[in-house]
């Protein structure tokens, strides 16, 4: 096996484009070498971003954020803004694993592992982020829903790897919020889960809301229908019961070892009610 | 052993909390665990295991792995000549296939190499031609005429018309006329339970390096509950004499039961006699899951009737464990234990095992009695809901005492349930308000306690300091108790006193730290060894002084002259005999050898409150109290830790461990990801109640205490779930998938 450590994305797209065996990208490596210790990941050559200048920097661009893909999840905990402007999306970082695994786990990573139950892939969808991938042929971005292809798998091309993600501006009276369902407390992959991001209006009804929602399909699942429930709602609950049943019919989850299709989809329309209930009185809304 | 009639002593050291003496080796790392030891020219081991629940092997061809360069041993059921006796033979078969792959994980082969890499890559070119067979992984299947046979020919002699060859036992307790109770009952409930299989989850993975000379003598160090057990197995399925196998215990990471047997042992052993070097084998925790002992899983049935006042007036269960691919005794003490907490008239219990293609199980903390308890106490608890009862009153009018009549027969001598149930009642947690979605529940549990073959040794130093030598690996602080109870008896401070855990070739056979012993029968050893010690120094001592050995006596820590007529002696410290025994005779040594009894038996009541939410089924512990009766506490922190510890590995089996296995009967949860023991957020501080009621059988009345708590979990958890969600649950672990289903069904 070939270590490599560059020093800038060109370098990291070249290594992998000359790659003659399986390549991967490491990043915190909580998914990579678990899968390498067990047999399941056996790569002729890794190729370890943290070293890429600007690849660890968390910056403000556009009236957004700029996070680079070797963030850790601990490092978005930790930054002040950041956390105001996307609760919701840090506490799904802030989710995984353990106080230890957050120091290494990263977002990217957690995208490019393509697990259904990615713990920041919600948050991520709902917000409406971008990523920007960098292969063979350069730049490009890309929204962060189309990027995940199924348990596995993503849709990113031969060569192609993920470089930062873009999240943009908020407006007032706006926030998000993230929610899954474990058997224990922590140092569990989720069963079901639930991303809410509002933009709320003068008179503190919803204008805006994005719902998105893991480990109930193949990929993360943004619901258009549960979000159409929410505008011009004070989140009665009409609305909410309209928001729950608009989730639990997106839900096409498997019967597993985790749980049950009848409680995946259950509980997926539970987690979205208490969700949007968190997203709407931080964004200033009261019931 | 005399008995102990009154245990009225004023205890000076026993009792008080000191340092643990292994904290400061575990905390930097300088302990020794099972994986730690090398040794030069050492190879490394790997196991190939079965990927089918249950296959016929037709052939192994190792030539291309043996081909391998750095590859310098490889072994096969064929390496193996299987032990005459059924039991040597089972866990011979267990630790390497012979022809046939019994679960999913199964040893079939194993490589002795240069390196680990070079070992994994040889597993690969083993080719093992498998004809998959029909399993069955269900106790309930398994018991049903034409269910695949998991071992043919193993079948009890007596079984019944309609069962399968699988059933391999029957056992049945207990006295008195069911019909005639039943007929006394104004309520009976009569419901059905199953238990999932569970994992010791101990951290420490199985580890050894054996090393076997051309001589045929051969050390092996391991991680163990029982070195001495490891050595009689060993030899037996090597061919060797027990005395040319000297077998070191390391220190342990924990066993919980699942450190009593053998796995990976024989077949390093077989590896170093092939390869003639050291071998040395770690599992990994995936083959720790789907190798290694998980409990029993259980289909039970329970009846019980009750008069409107609270009388039990007859209860009866019939209980189906399996033990996996063999044949398994386990239920015999669930059997047994089933309805120990309660004085009855007419009380019957009937047991089955069936094979199953499941690892073989292994012990885990009072093996058999959590199963049998959380189903009766399950039922108690419903009835005293039917009728409108307090569940502890319900149990103290119920409670065997002394003089009760067991229901598995013994008449019980001095038991601490009555004064348990009485503590919990007068407990502030059992009066607290609960609030929506709440409930409180309780069980009460018991444990036989055993004791069994002991040696110590204790040795005095020139110094006057003092090493005692005794045979058990510590799994829960025992060589701290040991030190107390010598010292006490020596009348010397606890910090003069070492206790180290030795070889098999260095002590007489101790038998495994197992059935809450250790502290009970070393610790009753020990304080014989010291009196045996305090004989030789008065001897000594009588002899200095030129007097009669029955004018000496022995008080707090020196030799006195025992009255004015033997003359007037300033007295002699244990430190002062021990310099100058080189010129009064030689070393001084204590030593005691018993196959004890008395241990006493245990019980324990446990009250826990939860929080159920409806809309999810997840459980939150909310507030949880042990109380337990423990002799005489030695070392009151280690006592806390195993109530606390079997509460904690309790509280995992009701609410979320479980092996789940696919059709295809493969295990899918060989991980601590998916096999889900409680973490730290998930719990509530645990508190501890102990009770000292002494056992008259130990010389400071001391009863072991490291089983009985993991007992009442199970159904005190059950029980306050289910008057949590308002519907009774019958099955373990109550995951949130099948809560939810509870309450959805109930509408
Ligand atoms: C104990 C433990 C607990 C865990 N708990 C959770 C949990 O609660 N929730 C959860 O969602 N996950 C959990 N995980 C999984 C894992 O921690 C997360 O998925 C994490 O975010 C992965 O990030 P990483 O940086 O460590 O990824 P890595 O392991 O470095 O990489 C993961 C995969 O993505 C690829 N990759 C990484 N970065 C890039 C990139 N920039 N571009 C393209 N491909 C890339 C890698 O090649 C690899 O295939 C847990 C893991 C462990 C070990």
């Amino acid at each position: 096996m070939q270590y490599e450590r560059p020093q800038s994305t060109a370098e990291a797209a070249r290594l992998l484009h000359g790659a003659t065996g399986p390549a991967r990208i490491l990043a915190g490596g909580t998914d990579l070498i678990v899968q390498m210790n067990a047999g399941v990941a056996e790569p002729a050559l890794v190729v370890d971003i943290k070293r890429i200048a600007g690849l660890r920097d968390i910056v403000a661009e556009d009236g957004g954020f700029r996070i680079g893909a070797a963030v850790s999840c601990a490092e978005m905990g930790e930054h002040a803004a950041l956390a105001a402007a996307w609760p919701g999306i840090v506490e799904g970082a802030n989710l995984i694993g353990s106080t230890q695994v957050q120091g290494r786990a990263t977002m990217a990573g957690n995208l490019c592992n393509g697990s259904p139950a990615a713990d920041s892939v919600p948050g991520l969808v709902a917000a409406g982020a971008t990523a920007r991938i960098v292969g063979p042929e350069g730049e490009r971005d890309c929204p962060v829903a189309e990027i995940p292809a199924g348990p596995g798998k993503t849709t990113l091309k031969p060569g192609e790897f993920v470089a930062s993600f873009f999240l943009p501006g908020r407006p007032a009276r706006a926030s998000d919020a993230y929610l899954r369902f474990i058997p224990r407390t922590e140092m569990d992959i989720a069963v079901a889960s639930a991303a809410v991001n509002l933009v709320l209006a003068e008179d503190g009804s919803v204008a805006e809301a994005r719902v998105a929602l893991g480990a109930v399909a193949p990929t993360v699942r943004l619901v258009d229908a549960a979000g159409a429930a929410l505008v011009g709602t004070r989140l009665e609950e009409d609305a909410l019961e309209a928001l729950a049943k608009a989730c639990r019919d997106a839900c096409a989850p498997i019967d597993d070892k985790r749980g049950t299709i009848e409680f995946r989809t259950k509980v997926a329309g539970v987690l979205a009610r208490r969700a949007a209930l968190i997203a709407y009185t931080r964004a200033g809304g009261r019931t | 052993m005399t008995r102990q009639d009154k245990i009225t002593r004023a205890f000076k050291q026993v009792g008080t909390r000191p340092p643990r003496p292994d904290g400061i080796d575990k905390v930097t790392g300088r302990a020794m665990y099972g994986a730690d030891m090398t040794a030069p020219g050492m190879l490394w081991g790997k196991v190939l295991r079965s990927p089918h629940a249950h296959a016929r092997i037709r052939s192994i061809d190792t030539s291309a792995a043996e081909a391998l360069e750095g590859v310098k041993a490889v072994v096969t059921g064929a390496d193996f000549t299987l032990p005459e006796d059924d039991f040597y033979r089972d866990v011979a078969v267990n630790c390497m296939a012979q022809d046939a792959a019994l679960y999913d994980g199964h040893a079939v082969a194993a490589v002795a190499a240069v390196s680990e890499a070079v070992a994994k890559a040889a597993l690969k070119l083993i080719k093992v031609e498998y004809e998959v067979l029909p399993h069955v992984i269900d106790v309930d299947a398994a018991m049903t005429t034409g269910a695949p046979v998991v071992q043919p020919g193993r079948a009890y002699e007596n079984v019944p018309e309609g069962m399968s060859e699988n059933v391999t036992s029957h056992c049945e307790f207990g006295h008195g006329d069911l019909a005639a109770g039943f007929a006394k009952a104004d309520v009976i409930v009569e419901r059905s339970f199953r238990t999932a299989a569970t994992h010791q989850g101990y951290i420490e993975p199985h580890a050894c390096l054996a090393s076997m000379g051309g001589d045929g003598r051969a050390d092996l160090w391991c991680c163990t509950q029982g070195q001495f057990h490891v050595r009689e197995v060993c030899a037996e399925i090597l061919g060797m004499e027990s005395s040319q196998l000297r077998v070191t215990a390391s220190e342990i990471g924990g066993g919980f039961g699942g450190k009593t047997t053998v796995f990976i042992e024989p077949v390093a052993l077989a590896l170093s006699r092939k390869a003639g070097r050291p071998v040395k084998i770690v599992m990994k925790r995936d083959e720790v899951f789907r190798a290694t002992g998980p409990t029993v899983h259980s289909s039970i049935d329970v009846k019980i009737g009750m008069t409107r006042d609270g009388r039990i007036t007859a209860g009866e269960a019939h209980l189906r464990y399996s033990g996996g691919a063999f044949p398994c005794g386990t239920v015999d003490m669930g059997a047994q234990s089933a309805f120990a907490a309660y004085d009855l008239d007419a009380v019957r219990t009937f047991g089955w095992n069936a094979m199953t293609n499941r690892p073989k199980e292994a012990a885990y903390r009072a093996p058999g009695a959590p199963q049998a308890i959380y189903a009766v106490e399950s039922v108690v608890d419903e009835l005293c809901q039917k009728l409108g009862l307090d569940p502890l009153d319900v149990r103290i009018l119920n409670a065997a005492r002394k003089g009760t009549k067991s229901a598995y027969g013994p008449t019980f001598d001095e038991i601490g349930l009555l004064a348990t149930l009485e503590a919990a009642k007068a407990h502030p947690h059992y009066t607290a308000p609960l609030g929506p979605n709440q409930g409180r529940g309780l069980s009460c549990g018991f444990w036989f306690n055993f004791g069994g073959n002991t040696c110590v040794t204790m040795n005095l130093a020139f110094d006057g300091t003092v090493t005692i030598t005794e045979g058990n690996p510590d799994i829960g602080g025992s060589r701290a108790s040991i030190s107390l109870m010598a010292a006490e008896e020596l009348g010397i401070p606890y910090d003069k006193v070492r206790t180290i855990v030795a070889d098999t070739a260095s002590i007489g056979h101790n038998d495994i730290t197992d059935g809450s012993r250790v502290t009970f029968s070393v610790g009753l050893a020990a304080i014989e060894a010291a009196r045996d010690a305090i004989a030789k120094m008065c001897a000594r001592v009588a002899k200095i002084w030129g007097i009669d050995p029955d004018a000496v006596e022995w008080k707090d820590g020196a030799v006195h002259p025992s009255g004015p007529n033997a003359g007037k002696f300033p007295p002699m410290t244990l430190a002062e005999i021990a310099a100058t025994s080189p010129n009064t005779g030689g070393p001084i040594a204590g030593h005691y050898e018993v196959n004890a009894d008395g241990a006493g038996v245990s019980f324990g009541v446990h009250l826990v409150d939860v929080e159920v939410d409806p809309e999810t089924g997840a459980t939150k512990v909310l507030r949880y109290t042990v109380f337990q009766d423990a002799g005489k506490a030695v070392h009151p922190d280690y006592v806390e830790g195993q109530m606390q510890g079997g509460a904690v590995q309790g509280i995992g089996w009701a609410l979320n461990e479980e092996y789940i296995y696919g059709e295809d009967g493969r295990l899918q949860n060989p991980g601590f990801l998916d096999y889900r023991v409680p973490v730290a957020s998930d719990l509530p501080e645990i508190e501890t109640v102990i009770l000292e009621i002494p056992n008259p059988g130990h010389p400071y009345g001391v009863r072991g205490v490291g089983e009985t708590p993991i007992v009442p979990p199970l159904a005190a958890i059950s029980n306050a779930v289910s008057r949590a969600a308002g519907v009774r649950l019958t099955e373990l672990p109550m995951s949130p998938p099948r809560i939810l289903k509870a309450l959805s069904a109930q509408g």
